[in-house]
């Protein structure tokens, strides 16, 4: 059962890219559709077996070894499939969101020439995220990490013959790599504080190393302090948290459902399972986890900012994400860990769902993205716009959607903290919820209703979208509608079903807390989302002036936000340029200097003595050598004299 | 155990090839066409012969097995001695490995002197192979500057526009440092008296003299690596250098730098290597970074790779001279991963500057569209050079880098920006050469990976994948070796008090000549 659920998609991976060209199309669309459907139910029955079964009621985690991966000396790597109710509540989010791309995909990318090749990148992406989220040790952990870094570069930057997408490949690439640098170092330091990169063994000392420090770059710090935060710094990459966020907005130039998948339900979400998945670490590390709540407080800030002035749709679905990630983050920072996985799975469904939403709109506008030239169309794919609908609302944290329950718990664990950082996180995140609210009505109503700004040709041809695109947008609708109500009590309820998978220290327990808050701080987030809703409303649907005169007002911080807060400039001056600058300073010293001291400052000065000794036409040969033998005698001469002398002392 | 001497036969075995393609004779076209065949069979059947060598092999054995000795200058005792351990085994392998390969990269972009080139190919495998074996510090000289000649003739002859200028350059590099190691080696006999290599490791040197002669060593290790700031040879060489030039001086030339820290410098001079180790991973460090940056803004195909080989040993001396059991291993790891990974990209270099014949990357773009093959196979190395777990690149980057963490966290965290910095020229290059719009007509033109281009180029792709993905294989063998290096140097380090009555000893039994 573990080794379908994780195999099935590589083996579809594997068939659809090495036999793309035999099976054809419609295979390639059938074996990766069969593989990670396959893949979905196996952990939907292992999600089933892991947390309900068991003898005592209490789930039934197991580990499946595989095989052997590195061994020297003391390090020691294995390749298993460690599936307790943490992983198997992110394989199920996985594997379900993945199917539905997958069928989704098979609709939407139906003009291009490369659906085999697309369609086996689905699946090997799937394949290690499932890596990722089963391994039981920090190297396959990373392993799946990367993994999912590459697939998410080869889709990215699918098109390739698109300057842009090639550009925004890489740079995912490498600012995830900037987040790996930590999360390699926070490996090697783990090592060498417990000798071990198993989970289980590390988690069973970590408690006692919790007043242990180690040296780190010349001085003398808290261990775990230390690994957690380059661990840390790995999450920050992956899951687009402020500083190396600036990757997610440029992923967009992938195909649509890539952006769904990988950039909102899953892949961005690894950081927050990371640390869900070291608690008993990142609880002994108390500061550690107060970085953790601050930057994710500003994270889902800033980016709510940002989502506010964006014209792209998809783009502001995306900035809309880093926002909720935000949130995870400061859940994981005040010790929710439970809330913050909570939210991650309504996440999963709503954004998923607003995304391939959006791109059955993209695809009904003829690869339209910019809202200002859409509008006035929601009468012509109404499915589309009710599904869309479904989606915003649970990302607003209306009642009874899914985003409400996983929001408001979120928000209520982090006033429950008690501390400066979570009560910053919480003001922060009130006004996020605010401003995500009214910048999900900004994108409905901009996109939906209005005038329509899109040219006659382009209204002409608007379509709704065929069933294989709106079955898979109907199953994430159900999970966004339903998931929070249903899943309330056995994530973050009284009895929750996590047993040993997760890890929190009874004076952190904010979730428990989190039910004993005061009303308003339960009501707040609720009055705040319907707020913003109505402000949108009134922005956008009523007076239509309106927004140009709020910007012109508010001018300096429109440029801020219109401008994402200049991070993209300010890393070019600071990082590329330099780097670029500093590699044709080194090439030219190579030359210049190294050779010109070095080899050809010899052979030049050995010519001229050459000159001078001999009129040797073809000297060269004779040029070298003659140094050499110079050299080579008087070094001789000069070790013996030494040896001679040296050694009788 | 095998009962006839294996090593003798795998090192002279090229050299029966080289006989027979003297004799030929008759047409020109002809000649060439034996020639290529006779290298072809005799280098594949070396490599099964060392395929076989590797099955008998004993894992569990740290000793050197398959060992031989005869006499060569008895007077001096000096005597002709072979074997081979963990360490060495698996670069035999890589030598025997790429040999074939090369031949088969040469059959058609090869067209002048052919027959001279296939010999000096098979008498290149001989000392490259020669150079892993040798327990004997003379015979270990000779096949190691053995090495220099045939590179030499082949950049020199075969090579490309400034070929004389690169190969001299080459040479005057690799014999300045390797001078300096001969009148080590001369020291050591002088000191010791002996030139084998075991009884010189359970024999070291007083302090002062370890200082003096590891110097002497690194010099010519050093260069072969290359470490910054003796790297820029290897560049030009690289550049001018035929396509199977390249894959050889990558692939294994290289590896002899790291082998010799290995197999001298650290067990024979374990204080001084102590002592200069701080100095090397900085070096180390100072190359990854610096040489990472040159690489970012080449416009040469090969120059690029070439740098970008520089930064891949800086991990490797990272990993040996942080005396750590993983850095170690790592370096071992990451020097066989890189044989095979920067060959290979020298061979896709290959492939299309067959077809075009230019390095310039500019020339090229978009082919995506017309050589869809290639663009997967290069795309896997490349991934393999950046160390994407999964291929062999990550195990030794990895590990080289959690070695060197124990040693000193500051070298480790500038190290470890490596893999930003390698990431970044790769993908580079990647996308300027192969994705985009095809904006060259010619480049546009081209076609994708011939039967034979195939032939040589999945065997590598395979191997990247297996030893990424099961690197035990590799590492049972190396492991016990490398445990008993570590062991040596640690006590090295603590038995200095006895060092003197060694050499007490060593003068009154009157080896050493006063």
């Amino acid at each position: 059962m573990e080794i379908i659920a994780v195999f099935a998609p590589l083996l579809g991976f594997l068939i659809a890219f090495l036999f793309g060209k035999q099976i054809g199309d419609k295979g390639a669309q059938f074996v990766t559709c069969a593989g990670i459907i396959s893949a979905a139910i196996a952990s939907c029955m292992l999600y089933v077996a892991v947390t309900m079964g068991g003898h005592d009621g209490h789930g039934d985690a197991r580990t499946v070894f595989l095989m052997n991966w590195i061994t020297s000396g003391d390090f020691i790597v294995n390749w298993a499939l460690r599936v307790d109710q943490l992983a198997v509540v992110m394989m199920c989010v996985v594997t379900i969101v993945s199917s539905c791309v997958h069928v989704y995909s098979v609709g939407y990318m139906s003009h291009d020439k490369c659906k085999a090749r697309f369609m086996a990148y689905l699946s090997l992406f799937s394949f290690a995220m499932m890596m990722l989220v089963t391994s039981d040790n920090l190297v396959q952990l990373f392993f799946g990490w990367e993994g999912v870094g590459v697939a998410s570069y080869l889709l990215i930057g699918f098109w390739n013959h698109k300057d842009s997408a090639n550009s925004a490949s890489i740079k995912a690439f490498l600012v995830n790599r900037v987040g790996d640098f930590g999360l390699a170092l926070g490996i090697f330091a783990a090592f060498l504080l417990f000798g071990t990169v198993q989970l289980d063994e590390l988690f069973a000392q970590a408690a006692g190393a919790a007043n242990q420090t180690m040296e780190f770059v010349g001085f003398e710090f808290h261990a775990l302090t230390v690994v957690c935060l380059l661990l840390f710094m790995g999450a920050m990459g992956k899951s687009a948290q402020l500083g190396l966020h600036t990757w997610l907005p440029d992923a967009m130039e992938g195909p649509t459902p890539v952006s769904a998948l990988i950039h909102a339900a899953t892949m961005v979400t690894a950081g927050v399972f990371l640390v869900a998945r070291l608690s008993p670490m990142f609880e002994f590390a108390p500061i550690a986890l107060m970085v953790i709540t601050v930057v994710g407080g500003l994270t889902a800030f800033v980016a709510a900012t940002i989502g506010m002035t964006q014209f792209d749709i998809k783009r502001v679905i995306a900035y809309s994400t880093m926002s909720q990630l935000g949130y995870m983050f400061f859940a994981l920072g005040v010790s929710a860990y439970s809330a913050a996985i909570f939210h991650l799975m309504t996440h999963a469904f709503f954004k998923a769902l607003l995304f391939l939403g959006a791109g059955s709109v993209i695809h009904a506008m003829s690869d339209e993205q910019d809202m200002r030239k859409m509008g006035g169309i929601w009468k012509k794919i109404p499915t589309t716009y009710a599904l869309m609908w479904i989606g915003s609302l649970a990302l607003a944290g209306v009642p009874f959607f899914a985003g409400y329950y996983s929001k408001d718990i979120v928000l209520e664990a982090a006033w429950a903290d008690h501390s400066w950082f979570g009560n910053m996180a919480f003001w922060l995140g009130i006004a996020a919820a605010l401003m995500t609210a009214f910048y999900s009505a900004r994108l409905l109503f901009m996109t939906f209703h209005g005038k329509a700004r899109a040219n006659k040709k382009v209204m002409d041809h608007i379509h709704e979208s065929p069933p294989v695109m709106l079955v898979p947008l109907m199953i994430l609708a159900a999970g966004a509608l339903g998931a929070g109500y249903y899943f309330y009590d056995t994530f973050v309820g009284h009895h929750p079903h996590w047993d040993k998978s997760i890890f929190v220290l009874a004076a952190n327990d904010t979730v428990e807390a989190a039910h004993h808050v005061p009303y308003w701080v339960k009501k707040l987030p609720v009055v705040m989302g319907m707020l913003g809703l109505i402000l949108g409303a009134v922005f956008y649907l009523k007076f239509v002036g309106l927004p140009a005169k709020f910007v012109a007002l508010f001018k300096p911080l429109h440029v801020l936000f219109f401008n994402k807060w200049f991070f993209d400039p300010l890393y070019n001056a600071l990082f590329i340029k330099p780097s670029l600058m500093l590699g044709k300073v080194f090439f030219k010293s190579d030359k210049n200097i190294v050779d010109g001291v070095g080899p050809d400052g010899v052979a030049k000065t050995s010519m001229r003595m050459g000159g001078l000794l001999s009129h040797l036409q073809s000297g060269y040969v004779f040029h070298y050598a003659f140094v050499m033998m110079v050299g080579l005698i008087g070094l001789v001469s000069w070790f013996f004299f030494k040896m001679t002398f040296g050694a009788g002392e | 155990m095998i009962d006839f001497p294996i090593l003798s036969l795998l090192t002279f075995l090229p050299l029966v090839g080289v006989f027979f393609i003297l004799i030929i004779r008759g047409d020109e076209d002809i000649v060439a066409r034996n020639a290529r065949r006779v290298a072809l069979y005799m280098s594949g059947f070396v490599f099964l012969l060392s395929i076989y060598m590797l099955v008998q092999f004993d894992p569990a054995s740290a000793d050197f097995q398959f060992t031989e000795t005869r006499e060569w200058f008895a007077a001096f005792n000096i005597n002709y001695r072979m074997g081979i351990d963990g360490i060495s085994l698996f670069f035999v392998l890589l030598a025997t490995f790429l040999t074939p390969i090369c031949i088969l990269a040469s059959w058609k972009s090869i067209k002048t002197r052919v027959k001279e080139y296939m010999i000096t190919f098979l008498i290149l495998e001989t000392f490259m192979i020669g150079t892993f074996c040798a327990l004997d510090t003379v015979l270990f000289y000779v096949f190691f500057e053995g090495v220099l000649i045939p590179m030499f003739i082949i950049i020199g002859v075969w090579g490309g526009a400034r070929k004389i200028y690169s190969a001299f350059k080459l040479f005057l590099y690799t014999l300045l440092g390797s001078v300096l190691m001969l009148v080590a080696l001369l020291a050591l006999y002088v000191q010791v008296g002996t030139t084998d290599i075991s009884m010189l490791i359970e024999n070291p040197v007083v302090r002062d003299v370890q200082m003096w002669l590891f110097l002497a060593f690194f010099a010519s290790f050093a260069v072969k690596m290359p470490m910054w700031p003796v790297h820029t040879w290897l560049p030009d060489a690289h550049v001018e250098a035929p396509t199977a030039g390249s894959v050889i001086l990558a692939g294994v030339l290289l590896k002899m730098g790291g082998y010799g820290f290995l197999r001298f410098s650290m067990p024979m001079f374990p204080e001084a290597t102590e002592y200069f180790a701080p100095m090397i991973m900085w070096l180390s460090v100072i190359a990854i970074i610096y040489t990472s940056l040159v690489a970012l803004v080449q416009e040469d195909m090969k120059k690029l790779i070439a740098y970008s080989s520089v930064a891949h040993m800086g991990f490797v001396t990272l990993g040996i001279f942080s005396a750590t059991t993983q850095g170690v291993e790592g370096g071992i790891f990451q020097m066989l991963s890189h044989g095979i990974i920067s060959a290979a990209l020298f061979l896709c270099v290959g492939v299309v500057y067959d077809r075009l014949h230019t390095r310039e990357i500019s020339r090229y773009g978009g082919l995506v569209n017309n050589m869809p093959k290639y663009a997967t196979v290069f795309m896997l190395l490349m991934l393999a050079s950046v160390g994407l777990p999964g291929t062999s690149g990550f195990v030794g980057e990895f590990l080289t880098l959690m070695g060197a963490f124990q040693a000193n966290t500051t070298i480790a965290v500038f190290a470890t920006t490596g893999v930003v910095l390698g990431a970044a020229y790769m993908l580079v290059l990647y996308r300027r050469v192969v994705f985009g719009e095809s904006k060259n007509k010619d480049a546009a033109a081209m076609k994708d990976l011939t039967k034979l281009e195939y032939s040589y180029l999945v065997p590598l792709v395979l191997i990247v994948l297996w030893l990424g993905i099961a690197p035990s294989y590799v590492m049972d063998r190396v492991s016990p070796s490398v445990e008993k290096l570590l062991g040596q140097y640690e006590a090295g380090l603590t038995v200095n008090d006895n060092i003197g009555q060694n050499i007490a000893q060593n003068i009154n039994e009157g080896t050493i000549n006063e």
